[in-house]
């Protein structure tokens, strides 16, 4: 058997030549990216004066904090113990280390948490209500008429860019502290964000039941009704739901700028720095969302399938 | 036709809706239960209409047209602080750029480390996925604060709470990218006496690529909006400004303010729109 030297054969030198340019193109294009990235990176870092030296320098303190979150003076000026300890778990509200001791304020917390838990209710409610309505006359497929459409699209856009926070701050001043500016805020970006995603569905939703009401003499009312909204209605529910669950996590943070709910008992104890109560209540909330998002996780697939 | 409907018996009807039960409508039973349970949610919600007050709502809605009004009244544009409000501006997009890369960095390992066909080990899975959950459930303004608190006021604090609110959100789906990922390409590389690392980076890298660089960049767009706001609880950006113009009452500053937010945003939404194509193709958010 005679041996074959590969590279004598002028197609194996043309291929080697071609795959070798191509390479050495794609690294240049990888090291491109890759300077531009950490380029960015730095202009970022002395915009923001972030340095590697302060964050060192943080890195303890941050863990000092962490770690009084989790600990508990037993009595005023002694020396803090961990929050929780064998033993004590179960006991009683005056026994130190035990849950009860370290959620003492729970039917306040609770009371609260149910607010927020409304909150979001009822601005996801509104959102999508309004949202179901605004979506159909904002999507190009189903309206003739383009004004309409770019001026609702744009519509949509600036509800949903606004931060709910930022909104919810403006209207304490109008409406006063409380829910209802949260509610709001939250309801106004909710319309933004569904009235964006329902549009979308309703832009694949298939024409020819459409056709079939025109065809039949049927409004555009009805058209929306009997022949988009059969077919996008799971839909609908699904992402809903989802919006539920993020309306949730939003509504605990309104209370910082004094819109309603938790927030502002956990401003207020991070403020006057009650650690334990701060980690108390976080930890409350941790289990509010992760129990609703189970929770909507299960009926969206129940009820609608896997859609989303 | 008349006569062979006038032929159709209750039982044929009955036999019917057996073979074929979806083409008949609901039964009186669940029709009930969905009035039902409808009827219940209105009544919740009017019952949470105490929440509500309506008359705040009515006088506050008059308050509100005033603030709009002042809204829209720009004549004082040219004694505004504009250089400040710029920096801030693009402080606040620096921290958001800051915080998804660090949070990028964070998130490659942890996401293996979460993916059930790197780490067979069920336990460990199961506690990177709460640890995942515990860092995406607490909002980022609740980092926030509590960073604030850790490291003092100022732009640090506002990139930590990006940081560790993004790599709750990017593990969790760098993990489930990587558990979707096709098996055959990790045995083939096996198979040739690759390692265990080898594996990993010519097997696995290659497929969840697009979708770490299309999430990095939709976070980045997400955390530059979000960002803007974690300056109301001081820490650094645009919202310690936003937060002052509203404390002081000047609406017309508060609506140049957000002006300037919405187009930044969308500046960025567009740049990383171009991004996206060019890197990985597709125009749309790859989940």
């Amino acid at each position: 058997m005679t041996q074959l030297n590969p590279t004598d054969d002028p197609a194996y030198r043309l291929f080697q030549q071609r795959f070798g340019a191509m390479r050495r193109a794609r690294s240049t294009e990888t090291a491109l990216t890759v300077a531009v990235v950490v380029l960015v990176f730095v202009v970022s870092a002395v915009w923001t004066e972030f340095s590697p030296t302060k964050i060192l320098e943080g890195m303890p303190r941050i863990g000092e904090y962490f770690g009084k979150l989790l600990s508990i003076e037993p009595t005023r000026g002694a020396d803090p113990v961990p929050v929780l300890a064998f033993g004590h778990i179960f006991g009683g509200t005056k026994e130190p280390q035990s849950i009860a001791y370290w959620f003492y304020r729970f039917d306040v917390y609770a009371r609260l948490l149910w607010q927020t838990v409304q909150m979001a209710i009822l601005a996801t409610a509104m959102g999508f209500a309004a949202a179901a309505v605004l979506c159909f006359p904002a999507t190009g497929t189903l309206l003739r008429l383009r004004p309409v459409v770019f001026v609702l699209r744009r519509l949509l856009e600036i509800l949903r860019t606004i931060p709910q926070v930022v909104l919810a701050f403006i209207f304490v001043w109008p409406f006063g502290i409380g829910p209802l500016a949260g509610i709001l805020a939250i309801a106004i970006h909710t319309t933004g964000a569904l009235g964006k995603l329902f549009s979308e569905l309703n832009e694949n939703a298939d024409l020819r039941a459409v056709e079939g009401i025109q065809s039949v003499g049927g409004s555009w009312l009805a058209q929306m009704r009997y022949g988009v909204l059969p077919q996008v209605l799971p839909g609908f529910l699904s992402y809903g739901l989802l919006r539920f669950e993020i309306n949730v996590r939003s509504s605990t943070i309104m209370g910082f700028v004094g819109a309603g709910g938790i927030g502002m008992e956990l401003k207020r104890t991070i403020g006057f720095n009650i650690y334990e109560e701060v980690s108390a209540i976080c930890i409350l909330i941790l289990l509010v969302v992760v129990v609703l998002d189970l929770a909507s996780e299960r009926i969206r697939h129940r009820f609608i399938g896997h859609f989303v | 036709m008349t006569a062979h409907m006038a032929s159709l018996t209750a039982e044929d009807i009955a036999e019917q809706r057996l073979r074929t039960p979806w083409a008949f409508g609901a039964s009186g039973r669940t029709r009930a239960l969905r009035w039902a349970v409808g009827l219940l949610a209105v009544f919740y919600l009017l019952y949470l209409q105490w929440l509500f007050d309506f008359d705040k709502l009515f006088t506050g809605l008059s308050r509100l047209f005033v603030i709009v009004r002042l809204m829209v009244d720009w004549s004082g544009f040219a004694d505004w602080d504009h250089p400040a409000l710029l920096r801030a501006m693009l402080e606040t997009v620096a921290m958001a750029y800051i915080g998804t890369m660090l949070a990028l960095v964070v998130s490659v390992p942890l996401g293996f480390m979460g993916a059930r066909n790197i780490i067979p080990a069920r336990i460990f899975r199961f506690f990177a996925r709460r640890l995942f959950d515990g860092m995406r459930g607490l909002d980022q303004l609740i980092w926030a604060l509590v960073f604030v608190r850790a490291v003092g006021l100022g732009p640090i604090a506002g990139i930590l709470a990006i940081c560790v609110a993004d790599t709750g959100v990017l593990s969790k789906l760098f993990a489930e990218a990587i558990e979707n990922t096709d098996r055959k390409q990790i045995e083939g590389v096996t198979s040739t006496g690759g390692s265990f690392l080898g594996a990993l980076r010519f097997a696995v890298l290659p497929q969840v690529l697009p979708v770490m660089i299309g999430q990095t960049l939709y976070q980045i767009e997400s955390n530059s909006r979000e960002a803007t706001i974690l300056g109301l609880v001081g820490a650094g950006g645009i919202g310690l400004r936003l937060s002052e113009r509203i404390q002081i009452n000047a609406w017309d500053q508060v609506a140049y303010v957000i002006v300037l937010v919405l187009i930044a945003v969308a500046l960025i939404d567009n740049l990383s729109r171009m991004l996206r194509l060019r890197l990985i193709g597709t125009p749309a958010r790859a989940a």
